[in-house]
């Protein structure tokens, strides 16, 4: 539920967290790699795992996203090296998968002039418990999508795809992350189906309040890269964007340029990561939010440092979590390796399940996935040898 | 006329050559799609660009215009080309 009392600047406060609140369903991680997709299916007490993949073998798999309207249905965002981009949906847990029959796809432009293409849909949003079939896919180039029919078929959204001055902000191929500009962070106020919140790689952050028809900036207090300037939304590059379900009036991001905290009806985010070890700092790529209290949230810093390695700083991984919105973070290493680990992990590719307490679960980019039953005390590797991870996500199964 | 597909579509055909119509090689594509739904976007964009990694050959010779006209005794293959692990 949404809290309602004001806040004071530079204080947080914790809700009552309601005990032992488990939803009773049995948790499933889906694992989106670059050369296929897998389903780990865990038992009870999220000890032991059961493998299920590959799925799509061979094809680059952003996104695989299961409906927490209904618990069963699979929807992941796939293309091939060779292959344009698509999108497959199961409505049995993956045994079985059948392709959108219009996947997204840009309008086409008028002749004469350069229309844009879908290269891969890179994020995927079930939308409002109220639409139960309604979903938003987010793509590179930066574009919104939006399915009516449970991802059969997807339509573009013309106030942003089409929108002059949004296009400005998108920049071009050149100006996005290395492998394409990329919308992500789709996400729907659970209190009202037409509040929007969205992000671009560049290209800032933005709300929308008549679902999708037009969009603000919300960039202010958010910091860019030294000497670039602002006010040009375009040079803003937020990684990931949370809303906390306990409290949908507070968002945190990971940038290219520090953790940050927003408070609504505030526009102005505040830089939480400045509370950071110095030596560590605050960049990275995932961003994590408890689904029961609103000052827990947690980040996988990465090396930032001159040609941006984007590896863990010193080969060492390392979580840190928040307790109290950001004031300050403790460092979550055990179990972890202690040395000569060079991963990165992406911004989708760390996430929480609804357990109590809290199961986390991160993908790296050389194929492990590691999981924590303890919302990230001790960390255990759940799989290994893996192709490059690119999404993981949590869902509980009905 | 004779279509030979590469292995990434034979998750639509499920055989290596096909037979489709066409009076150019869009035409052609509409109708492997009519056939085998979904197949055109996996190689030709949303703007009628033939994708990246996606070539053509009418009769032996490389095509990269969707309006290249084709006669009913053309054989047309199409060719994955991808580099990389």
């Amino acid at each position: 539920m949404a809290q309602t009392t004001k806040r004071k600047a530079g204080r947080t406060r914790r809700a009552p967290r309601p005990a032992r609140a488990r939803s009773g369903g049995r948790v499933v991680v889906l694992v989106a790699t670059r050369k296929g997709a897998w389903l780990y299916h865990g038992d009870a007490s999220r000890r032991a795992w059961r493998a299920d993949g590959p799925h799509f073998l061979g094809h680059i798999i952003q996104h695989v996203v299961l409906d927490p309207r209904d618990g069963r249905t699979l929807l992941a965002a796939a293309k091939t090296g060779h292959l344009g981009p698509t999108i497959f949906r199961s409505t049995d847990l993956g045994r079985s998968w059948k392709e959108a029959a219009q996947p997204p796809a840009f309008a086409k432009a008028p002749e004469g002039q350069k229309g844009r293409a879908v290269d891969h849909t890179f994020w995927l949003t079930p939308c409002h418990a109220s639409e139960p079939d309604a979903w938003y896919a987010g793509t590179s180039p930066q574009g919104l999508f939006r399915s009516d029919d449970g991802g059969v078929t997807w339509e573009p959204l013309p106030g942003l795809n089409d929108n002059a001055q949004y296009r400005t902000y998108m920049g071009d191929e050149q100006g996005g992350t290395p492998d394409g500009p990329k919308l992500h962070s789709v996400i729907v106020d659970p209190r009202n189906p037409a509040h929007l919140y969205m992000a671009m790689s560049s290209g800032g952050v933005h709300e929308s309040r008549d679902k999708g028809r037009s969009w603000t900036p919300l960039v202010q207090g958010m910091e860019v890269v030294e000497s670039f300037d602002p006010a040009n939304i375009a040079f803003h590059d937020p990684h990931c964007v949370r809303l906390c379900p306990s409290d949908p009036d507070r968002l945190y991001q990971q940038n290219h340029c520090g953790i940050y905290r927003l408070d609504r009806p505030s526009t102005t985010w505040t830089r939480i990561g400045r509370s950071m070890p110095e030596k560590v700092g605050d960049i990275g790529f995932p961003m994590v939010v408890h689904p029961r209290d609103q000052d827990t949230a947690w980040v996988f810093p990465m090396d930032g440092t001159r040609v941006w390695p984007r590896t863990s700083p010193g080969g060492i991984p390392a979580v840190y979590v928040t307790r109290n919105g950001g004031g300050s973070w403790k460092r979550l290493t055990s179990g972890l390796p202690e040395r000569q680990a060079w991963w990165t992990v992406k911004r989708q590719a760390m996430t929480g399940d609804a357990q109590d307490p809290v199961g986390l679960y991160l993908g790296t980019t050389s194929g492990e996935v590691w999981a924590s039953r303890d919302e990230g005390n001790r960390w255990t590797r759940l799989a290994s040898n893996l192709p490059e991870i690119y999404a993981v996500e949590a869902g509980e199964l009905r | 006329m004779k279509v030979v597909l590469p292995g990434p579509l034979l998750s639509y055909t499920e055989k290596r050559e096909v037979e489709a119509i066409g009076a150019t090689l869009g035409e052609l594509l509409v109708d492997l799609d009519r056939q085998y739904p979904g197949l055109r976007f996996r190689v030709l964009d949303e703007q009628d660009r033939l994708r990246s990694h996606v070539r053509f050959f009418v009769n032996g010779e490389q095509v990269r215009d969707p309006r290249h006209r084709l006669l009913p005794t053309d054989d047309v293959q199409i060719v994955q080309a991808l580099s990389g692990g």
